[in-house]
């Protein structure tokens, strides 16, 4: 049987923010959502990126492993992961075999069997509530919010630890209100074990201009740390 | 018991016996006397009132020395030397480690050894003008350059007109030499000359020839340099003819050795070696004596390290040019491990780094961690988190150090490594390698000079270049400079040893010392990918009216330097392998050990501004990467995939030292303090365990630079690395600041 490949847009060797400690990251190609923030929107395209084997992404990791210290490992993120999920469970499976931590990093839009297969290899889930009522979720994500609400019972039901994520932006979700509907969801599961608001940046807007689309949030300015801080501080579950 | 070990009895009280009671052997007092240190941080002292009022005066100095436009002041009345200045202080009530290099702190010598003109151009160019008396004594002596002028072939000056060739210490003193500054307290003045006294007697018992003959010669002058070191340190009321008797006394011996020398020599890195755990020994007796407590010997540290901060060398702007940011490369090697894997980590490894909080970061000394994997965990969270909080330190593998060069080695400069006390070095600066590329294609015509050299040869012809052929023609031009470049050694450490011999730091070595003559390359990274270009993409040559390439067109994408990717990377170590080789092949003066470094300093730049366009797409005049660092933004992979291509540079072919600079933004490196701290941990221990050789690290903001390049007074003591040391940034001149800022930052969005 042929191996399994992925489609991918690229890796970044040294994350540090996206999981605990220093991380391989694998950007995958692909991905069903239309986020107006989304800051990787060149992964979006279902046909675009390149192809590697379990190998070949392997032999990439096995590169960065002596970084990774006792907390790292990698962290498949994209894109959406779920949409590669057959891919990602391989891949997961090897890096188990390796003693190396595994990580997704998902919007937690879609569920079904490859994915319930794929959680059973995986250590962490760092999961996006892109929002915290329905309507938002529609107008803005392109999705309804029941999605990732599903994908959270499941990764209970599967005791996978998990980070909730949420991007402010100003004028939609920077306010106390949210933040506390944002708790709600994280105080209902343990597994969720840690909460984390992250600024809106307009780095990606390069890449906007570059692909000549519009970039649905271009209106929106960048998120003050000092807001971040201050809604940080209605978090309740904030120790990894 | 020894002989030895009766007469030192009262300085030697409560030390463990060893070998290093009957001989000079500093490494065997430090292993059976250090107490290692697994804790962390906590025991530590700020700084005293009284440290805190010096520093202040200290740092008066300095901004009035930056605002006289970086010198604040020169003796051009007297020539530089041990006892030609009266004591100095800067406050002497208050100093507890005292001397000073002239008659002020911070005013600047003459010390025209290496040159005369170069000491008179200095003077000139910071409005000052070389007294008569120092010309007059100077036109009845011969200098170290004048001698190596004498002896330089045709083209040997024409390889350093064109600038192939470059940086050469022929006009001024070669450093790189670290003095075991240690013996002097341990075993006082007396006793070392006696040795030296007693290994001439020997060498006259053997054969005369050219060897020993001028061995004898250097003897005498180094017994005769001891004396008057003692002389020195009489003139600030301290004896030191015989060992140190307490912990401030180490400090103060050892600081004298230290101060003789740079009186003495003006060499381009004056470094100090390990001296940390060596002072820990004096303060764990004197605590166990309860003659000091923790706050007395920080202080002790602190002042010890504030004249460290105030040595000053007089340099010509084209000096600066080269060694941005006026530069003494005092490095102190910190940490490390013993050959039987015991930390060599004490609380004098905290303590001197320490420094860096109690009188804020500093370039100078230049504080070098040797990094093991079995360092303990508190000490190497601590290192990391200084690196967050200064950018003021560097790191390098002792792991890999350890098994060529033993226990008691130190840095020299940023990257060479030599035994304390038995080894020294030849310093030889670096040629220029995409400039021995274009030379090659060129047929030996150096196309912004527009001159000719080596190997005649019609440029080549092909409308793309071939990278066999390239490969082949490469060979000829490596074979013929490499054979340039030992012989221009020769010549320059020759001279050296005739004219401006470093007697006070031979003194503090084994008289039968080992030699090793230091190369280097810069451009390492243009060359690779140039190479790789041409193998992998098609580049296609642009030529003058003459038929001589001046430019290049690139057509497709090629491997680069700095992802992790063999087919490049491979060509990288291929790259050092042929030079190492070939310079082997050419004998040196001494019989030195040949060895090869991968280090700019700051001459990137300058060494950029003198090549032309090259075949990675790199334009004429802009600046190579420093070190063995991939070209700024060429990296795609992230920040580990190019920390990985440089480790598979192999330290076996380059001895003298693998420079590579990282610089990232806080926010890419980790969350919180916590975390960030954990993480250049970790990539540290990864670097490092894939055998890697060094690493300067920052973790700052580009916009931070940016701001200190536009304000630059808001920003006096911003401190950064840069290849292999650290430079306060405003004395960076204005186009280095700006190849800084250009420098790839590892970011992760």
């Amino acid at each position: 049987m042929a191996e399994l490949t992925c489609r991918y847009s690229s890796v970044q060797t040294m994350g540090t923010l996206d999981g605990p400690g220093v991380r391989f990251i694998l950007f995958l190609q692909g991905c069903p959502l239309h986020c107006g923030y989304c800051h990787n929107p060149e992964t979006r395209a279902f046909d675009g990126g390149k192809t590697a084997t379990v190998t070949e992404i392997m032999a990439m990791v096995s590169r960065c492993r002596s970084y990774f210290g006792k907390k790292g490992g990698i962290t498949v993120s994209g894109g959406e992961p779920l949409m590669q999920a057959e891919f990602v469970t391989e891949l997961f499976k090897e890096c188990k075999k390796a003693g190396i931590h595994t990580c997704v990093d998902t919007s937690g839009c879609i569920l079904n069997g490859n994915i319930e297969k794929m959680l059973d290899y995986t250590d962490l889930c760092l999961l996006d509530i892109k929002m915290t009522n329905d309507k938002d979720y529609k107008e803005y994500i392109g999705c309804d919010m029941s999605a990732p609400l599903k994908f959270l019972q499941k990764l209970s039901e599967k005791k996978v630890p998990v980070w909730l994520r949420q991007v402010i932006v100003k004028g939609i979700n920077d306010n106390e209100e949210n933040v506390k509907l944002f708790n709600g969801i994280a105080e209902k599961y343990d597994n969720v074990t840690y909460t984390e608001l992250l600024p809106f940046r307009k780095l990606c807007e390069s890449k906007y201009e570059e692909m000549k689309i519009p970039f649905p949030f271009g209106i929106y300015p960048e998120t003050d740390k000092a807001v971040i801080e201050k809604l940080t501080a209605f978090l309740t579950k904030t120790n990894k | 018991m020894g002989i030895l070990s009766e007469r030192f009895k009262e300085y030697w009280e409560g030390f463990k016996e060893g070998s290093w009671q009957d001989g000079i052997d500093t490494r065997d007092f430090i292993i059976r006397n250090f107490t290692p240190y697994y804790g962390d941080s906590s025991f530590l002292c700020g700084p005293t009132e009284r440290t805190k009022a010096l520093n202040e005066k200290l740092n008066a100095l300095f901004k009035e020395e930056r605002e006289k436009g970086g010198v604040l002041d020169i003796n051009t009345e007297v020539v530089s030397s041990l006892c030609n200045y009266p004591a100095a202080y800067l406050d002497r009530e208050n100093e507890l480690i005292v001397g000073y290099q002239t008659d002020k702190p911070l005013c600047r010598g003459v010390n025209p050894f290496g040159g005369i003109r170069m000491a008179r151009s200095a003077c000139e160019a910071y409005g000052y003008k070389l007294s008569e008396k120092v010309e007059e004594h100077f036109e009845y002596r011969t200098t170290h350059n004048d001698g190596v002028f004498r002896v330089y072939t045709d083209e040997m000056k024409l390889a350093r007109h064109v600038g192939i060739i470059t940086g050469l210490p022929d006009a001024y003193g070669r450093g790189r030499i670290i003095g075991d500054y240690r013996r002097v307290a341990l075993y006082g003045v007396d006793y070392l000359i006696e040795q030296k006294t007693l290994d001439k007697k020997k060498i006259g018992e053997g054969v005369m020839d050219v060897e020993t003959i001028r061995l004898s010669e250097e003897l005498f002058q180094q017994i005769s340099f001891l004396k008057k070191m003692k002389e020195m340190a009489m003139m600030y009321g301290y004896d030191i003819s015989l060992p140190a008797r307490d912990t401030k006394e180490a400090i103060q011996w050892t600081y004298f050795a230290y101060l003789a020398s740079i009186k003495e020599q003006n060499g381009a890195a004056m470094s100090l070696g390990r001296v940390s755990t060596f002072f820990d020994i004096y303060v764990c007796r004197d605590m166990e004596r309860g003659t000091i407590t923790e706050e007395q010997a920080q202080e002790l540290i602190d002042d010890f390290v504030m004249k460290l901060r105030s040595a000053r060398h007089l340099r010509t702007p084209e000096y600066n040019e080269l060694f941005g940011g006026d530069p003494m490369w005092i490095t102190e090697s910190v940490g490390g491990i013993t050959t039987e894997n015991v930390p060599l980590v004490t609380k004098g490894s905290y303590r001197m780094l320490n420094t860096l909080y109690n009188l804020g970061s500093s370039p100078e000394p230049n504080l070098t961690v040797l990094w093991s994997e079995r360092l303990p965990e508190p000490f190497k969270k601590f290192c990391a988190q200084i690196s967050i909080d200064t950018d003021s330190i560097q790191y390098e593998n002792d792991d890999l150090m350890r098994m060529e060069y033993g226990d008691d080695y130190a840095i020299a400069c940023c990257v060479s490594a030599m035994k304390v006390g038995k080894q020294m070095q030849f310093f030889g600066a670096r040629f220029n390698l995409p400039k021995l590329l274009l030379l090659t294609i060129n047929g030996g015509y150096d196309n912004v000079t527009g001159m000719k050299l080596g190997p005649q040869m019609e440029p080549m012809q092909d409308e793309y270049l071939d990278f066999y052929k390239v490969k082949e023609r490469l060979n000829v031009y490596r074979s013929w400079l490499c054979k340039l470049y030992v012989n221009t050694m020769n010549v320059i450490h020759y001279m050296h040893d005739k004219y401006a011999y470093e007697k006070t730091q031979m003194a503090l070595h084994d008289t039968e010392v080992e030699r090793l003559m230091a190369f280097g390359i810069a451009g390492l990274s243009v060359m690779a990918d140039s190479l790789s270009a041409i193998k992998y993409a098609k580049v296609k040559p642009i030529r003058d009216e003459n038929g001589y390439i001046v430019d290049f067109d690139i057509e497709g994408d090629f491997p680069k330097f700095g992802n992790d990717d063999n087919r490049v990377d491979k060509i990288a170590q291929n790259i050092i392998q042929k030079v190492s080789a070939e310079l082997k092949l050419n004998p040196t003066y001494r019989g030195a050990l040949h060895t090869l470094s991968a280090l700019t300093i700051t001459s990137n730049v300058v060494y950029g501004k003198k090549t032309g366009s090259t075949p990675d797409g790199r334009k004429k005049g802009e600046p190579f990467a420093p070190g063995a660092n991939p070209m700024h933004n060429r990296e795609t992979n992230g920040a580990v995939a190019s920390l990985n291509s440089v480790a598979k540079l192999q330290y076996d072919y380059c001895r003298d030292g693998i420079s590579n600079t990282f610089s990232i933004i806080p926010d890419a490196l980790g969350r919180d303090e916590e975390e960030r701290a954990e993480n250049l941990v970790a990539i540290l221990d990864g670097y490092f365990s894939n055998y890697a050789h060094h690493l300067n690290v920052n973790v700052l903001n580009k916009e931070k630079l940016i701001e200190a390049y536009e304000n630059p007074e808001a920003y006096p003591n911003l401190t950064i690395r840069v290849s292999g040391y650290a430079v306060n940034f405003h004395k960076l001149s204005r186009e280095q600041q700006r190849e800084v800022i250009s420098r790839t930052f590892h970011s992760s969005i």
